[in-house]
């Protein structure tokens, strides 16, 4: 540690610190705006400027590293008058058209201008104008109000790993540009919105919408991916007008994805805001009581068994387990979360999840993916895997992949195979990359749901599990055998047992004519052309997308936004959301609604109050007591009736050795992957410009 | 007052011919393998030759940039930041003569002006920029170059005229109109930046000299 002053106050800092995070140390505010903690050091706008004791002049402090005994003034008339000068220099340029701004109220620029600046102006002159930029459909740009801070040319270049802005030509005429006018291509690029600390990238959906401090504000967490990201949803009115994110530095330090982000105008399209029934053939508008009504006398005299329910990909804890104890009430053991047919080894819980956890990633030094494409899957964990790859140094952590990605990955991979065959030639050791394994410390395997919802899902997680004996995987105090999810529900519903009881039927032996009556939970992506004609559906969610039209009850529920939930994410985490609007119309927090239903039918579920419904989800399974950690217990899956290796025998038929077909991407469309992202018009956009075909096209 | 723009007619296609592969060999020599980028500014300056050979106009276009930055295993927006930062690459077409007057102040104090109103009447190019219509000429003004003693200079391509004057600048342009190149240097009766006429000081030392020689 080195001892360093700072106003007079010492504080022990590690050596390689910088004088600015000495000074925040101390607990002193320093005014900066191009440098940014996650970013590397740029020096450039000058704001930080402090006095250090026999310094002959003020030094920026961010670029500026502390050495022992030094003495760092903040206070002192010098620096006052530096930054007041700086800050004079920096405005020279700057529209000042904060009234027009969509930054305005959150802006950097504001705020220091206000805390640091001199507060009028000498500035006579003309000042420059810069052309405005397309960037692409999420980030809309006002040049002239850059102060070419650099933050987003390294957002882009280190985070990203989509180097495409720069800063071309020099003094008066520098300007940040793609300089071939083009798209990000990134899934980051909303955090250049955050990033930037001025007006010059702000926000193409949401422009002139509201004010930053208009907004109602409240915790959430991200249900487009199983990454868990922390989010903050922002309303005004009933509305959701924006989903910014949240410091976690375990989980998504301070990025979101563009879909997480942009998202939002799907929760206003294609909404369920009230029961329907379909009478002779035909949908109706109906009470919930004529809906309930109805629904009861279509259960009534129908056998257990031939009443199934399938989860979607976006659920709460709270709507699974209340769906799963009315399932178990009305004596169905057919239950599945896995709509798209995964296989997962369900002897512990180990078995799905990402046990290294995502900060993990930091500490591995060798990666091998197998069937995942995390650019695309999790976007937020892929910068997570770049930041290593950039930390590691040269060829400090080798990156190997099983799968041929649709994009770039951002980081150098060496791409081993398009198939499961290649796991054997690790297996056996023929092929190197099985060497770079077993020399590593902390090496690690992704597993992702290209893998795993394949036939012979079971023989390639046997081969991975294997490999990760052999070379160190799973060693003591370290488990780098990883689940990707994609399913931000998934991990949620594997954890409470959401799956086939004793003589169940799985979600693809439901369809078909499998059961009579078919409750849908929000569960869209699967083939629903595939249910039986004959099946009665009920279709409980709050997108009218494919399941719906498709079903004879629909019971209106709420989206993520509008109910407080518990989701687990890829890592086994577990977190709570908090509601920010009411749902629209008639529709209902789901939970809710499957109490009210429980009672029409006579099987009375025994909650009554969100409480209770997480006091009963932590019975069935106590990891729901721990909310925000990652609980590590070797916990079987609790409340499970059956032993989970019937599980395994009554699902899909696995095949025991693994085929020779290459691993498919689960992601087709980054912009398009659940009923909200498809309502979504914003989406819409993205997928045109960036879609399927111009990836491949691009690479 | 906008700034950078991307010239519309680029050309669709850049290879390097084998003289400019012999002088990547070189530079590339110079670096060592996993830090080649280093090598962006030469390379650059390699193809912009190279298309002032080919074409007459020593210009990059953006698929030349976009061929270095695949050599060099660098994204191509880091290419586009140098390229228009340094401002001895012409993004832009120019002329098959490059006009770079210095109007800095000691050569605007030795008549940069009328060098400049020289190049302007002999070449009918309107304005600093721009290229005259025979498409022979472009005519750009530049910060120093460093040979003050010798102001004002016209440095035409890589070749530094000095100690012009108007009636010199239009008789240089003339020359080169017809295909000439003028030995590059003063233009007046002096060797290098010594005095005007010869030797002015130390005279009566002279045969000191010569011994030494």
């Amino acid at each position: 540690m080195v001892r360093v002053i700072v106003d007079g106050t010492p504080v022990d800092v590690p050596p390689g610190f910088s004088a600015l995070q000495a000074c925040e140390a101390a607990g002193k505010e320093i005014p900066r705006f191009c440098y940014h903690e996650r970013l590397s050091v740029a020096g450039n706008c000058r704001m930080c400027l402090v006095q250090v004791v026999r310094a002959p002049k003020p030094v920026a402090s961010c670029g500026f590293p502390v050495s022992e005994g030094m003495e760092i003034l903040t206070d002192t008339e010098v620096v006052r008058r530096a930054r007041r000068a700086v800050m004079e220099f920096l405005l020279i340029n700057h529209p000042l058209d904060c009234p027009i701004c969509d930054q305005g109220g959150e802006c950097d620029l504001q705020d220091q201008a206000y805390g640091y600046g001199s507060g009028v102006s000498r500035y006579q002159e003309a000042k420059r104008a810069v052309t405005d930029k397309d960037i692409g459909p999420l980030v809309k740009t006002v040049m002239t109000r850059c102060i070419q801070c650099t933050r987003c040319v390294r957002f882009t270049t280190e985070v990203a790993g989509t180097p495409e802005l720069g800063m071309v030509s020099r003094g008066e005429n520098a300007e940040i540009t793609t300089y071939v006018e083009k798209a990000l291509t990134s899934e980051l690029s909303g955090n250049l919105i955050d990033i930037c600390p001025v007006g010059a990238l702000t926000a193409k959906p949401s422009a002139f919408h509201a004010r930053s401090w208009e907004y109602k504000k409240t915790d959430s967490i991200d249900v487009m991916d199983a990454v868990g990201t922390n989010i903050q949803i922002q309303a005004r009115g009933g509305e959701v007008m924006r989903i910014v994110p949240r410091v976690n530095d375990e989980v998504n330090e301070e990025w979101l994805s563009d879909k997480g982000r942009f998202s939002v105008d799907g929760l206003k399209r294609r909404r369920l805001d009230r029961p329907w029934v379909r009478v002779h053939g035909k949908l109706m508008q109906a009470s919930w009581q004529e809906a309930f009504v109805s629904l009861a006398r279509r259960l009534d005299g129908v056998s257990g068994y031939q009443i199934g329910a399938i989860a979607g990909d976006m659920c709460d804890a709270e709507s699974l387990c209340a769906l799963k104890d009315l399932m178990t009430a009305l004596g169905s053991p057919n239950l599945d979360c896995r709509q798209d047919n995964a296989w997962y080894d369900l002897s512990a819980r180990e078995g799905y999840l990402f046990n290294s956890g995502i900060l993990g990633i930091e500490d591995a030094d060798a990666l091998l993916l197998v069937g995942t494409h995390p650019r695309h899957e999790a976007p937020v964990l892929n910068a997570r895997i770049r930041k290593r790859y950039l930390n590691a140094g040269r060829g400090g952590f080798p990156i190997a992949m099983i799968g041929h990605p649709q994009t770039d990955p951002t980081y150098e991979a060496e791409l081993l195979g398009d198939g499961p065959d290649v796991l054997e030639k690790l297996l056996d050791g023929s092929h190197p990359f099985a060497e770079t394994l077993k020399n590593a410390k902390r090496p690690m395997i992704i597993l992702g749901h290209g893998a795993l919802t394949r036939p012979d899902a079971a023989a390639v997680y046997d081969a991975c599990k294997k490999l990760a004996d052999q070379t160190g995987v799973v060693a003591e105090g370290w488990n780098g055998l990883n689940v990707l999810h994609t399913a931000a529900s998934r991990v949620g519903a594997l954890d409470l047992g959401f799956l086939p009881g004793t003589r169940g039927r799985t979600a693809s032996g439901m369809l078909r004519g499998g059961v009579d009556v078919l409750w849908l939970l929000g569960a869209d992506d699967f083939p629903v052309d595939k249910i039986g004609a004959e099946t009665f559906v009920i279709y409980q969610g709050h997108h009218g997308d494919a399941a719906a039209a498709r079903a004879d009850i629909i019971l209106p529920g709420a989206a993520y936004t509008e109910k407080p939930g518990t989701y687990v994410n890829t890592e086994g985490r577990v977190q709570r959301s908090f509601r920010a609007v009411f749902p629209p119309g008639e529709a209902r927090e789901d939970w809710r609604i499957l109490r009210a239903f429980s009672e029409v039918v006579g099987k009375t579920l025994p909650y009554d109050t969100l409480e209770a419904v997480r006091e009963r989800m932590a019975e069935v399974n106590p990891v729901f007591r721990r909310i925000g950690a990652i609980s590590r217990p070797e916990a079987r899956i609790e409340g499970q009736s059956v032993p989970s290796t019937s599980v395994v025998s009554v699902s899909a038929p696995q095949e025991d050795s693994m085929e020779a077909n290459p691993f498919r991407p689960v992601v087709q469309d980054y912009y398009l992957t659940n009923a909200i992202s498809r309502a979504s018009a914003t989406m819409a956009e993205c997928s045109r410009v960036y879609g399927p075909t111009r990836a491949v096209a691009a690479e | 007052m906008t700034t950078h723009q991307t010239p519309q007619q680029q050309p669709d296609t850049f290879v390097f011919d084998s003289a400019s592969e012999a002088e990547i060999v070189t530079v590339l020599a110079k670096y060592p393998t996993e830090r080649k980028a280093s090598a962006v500014m030469p390379l650059l300056y390699i193809a912009q030759r190279q298309l002032g050979r080919e074409s007459g106009s020593a210009w990059v276009p953006l698929v030349a940039m976009d061929e270095i930055a695949r050599r060099l295993e660098m994204a191509a927006i880091r290419v586009y930041e140098v390229a228009s930062f340094y401002t001895m690459f012409n993004t832009k077409p120019v002329g098959r003569y490059h006009l770079q007057v210095c109007t800095t102040t000691p050569c605007w104090l030795r008549g940069s002006d009328d060098v400049v109103a020289a190049c302007k009447r002999a070449t009918g190019i309107g304005a600093f920029g721009e290229t005259s219509a025979d498409g022979q000429f472009t005519l750009t003004q530049v910060e120093c170059l460093g040979a003050c003693s010798n102001a004002p200079i016209l440095q035409v391509d890589d070749d530094f005229y000095e100690d012009m004057d108007g009636p010199r600048t239009v008789a240089l342009i003339d020359a080169l109109r017809r295909g000439e190149r003028p030995p590059a240097g003063p233009t007046i009766n002096r060797s290098g930046s010594a005095p005007e006429g010869g030797r002015k000081t130390l005279v009566d030392a002279e045969p000191s000299i010569a011994e030494n020689k």
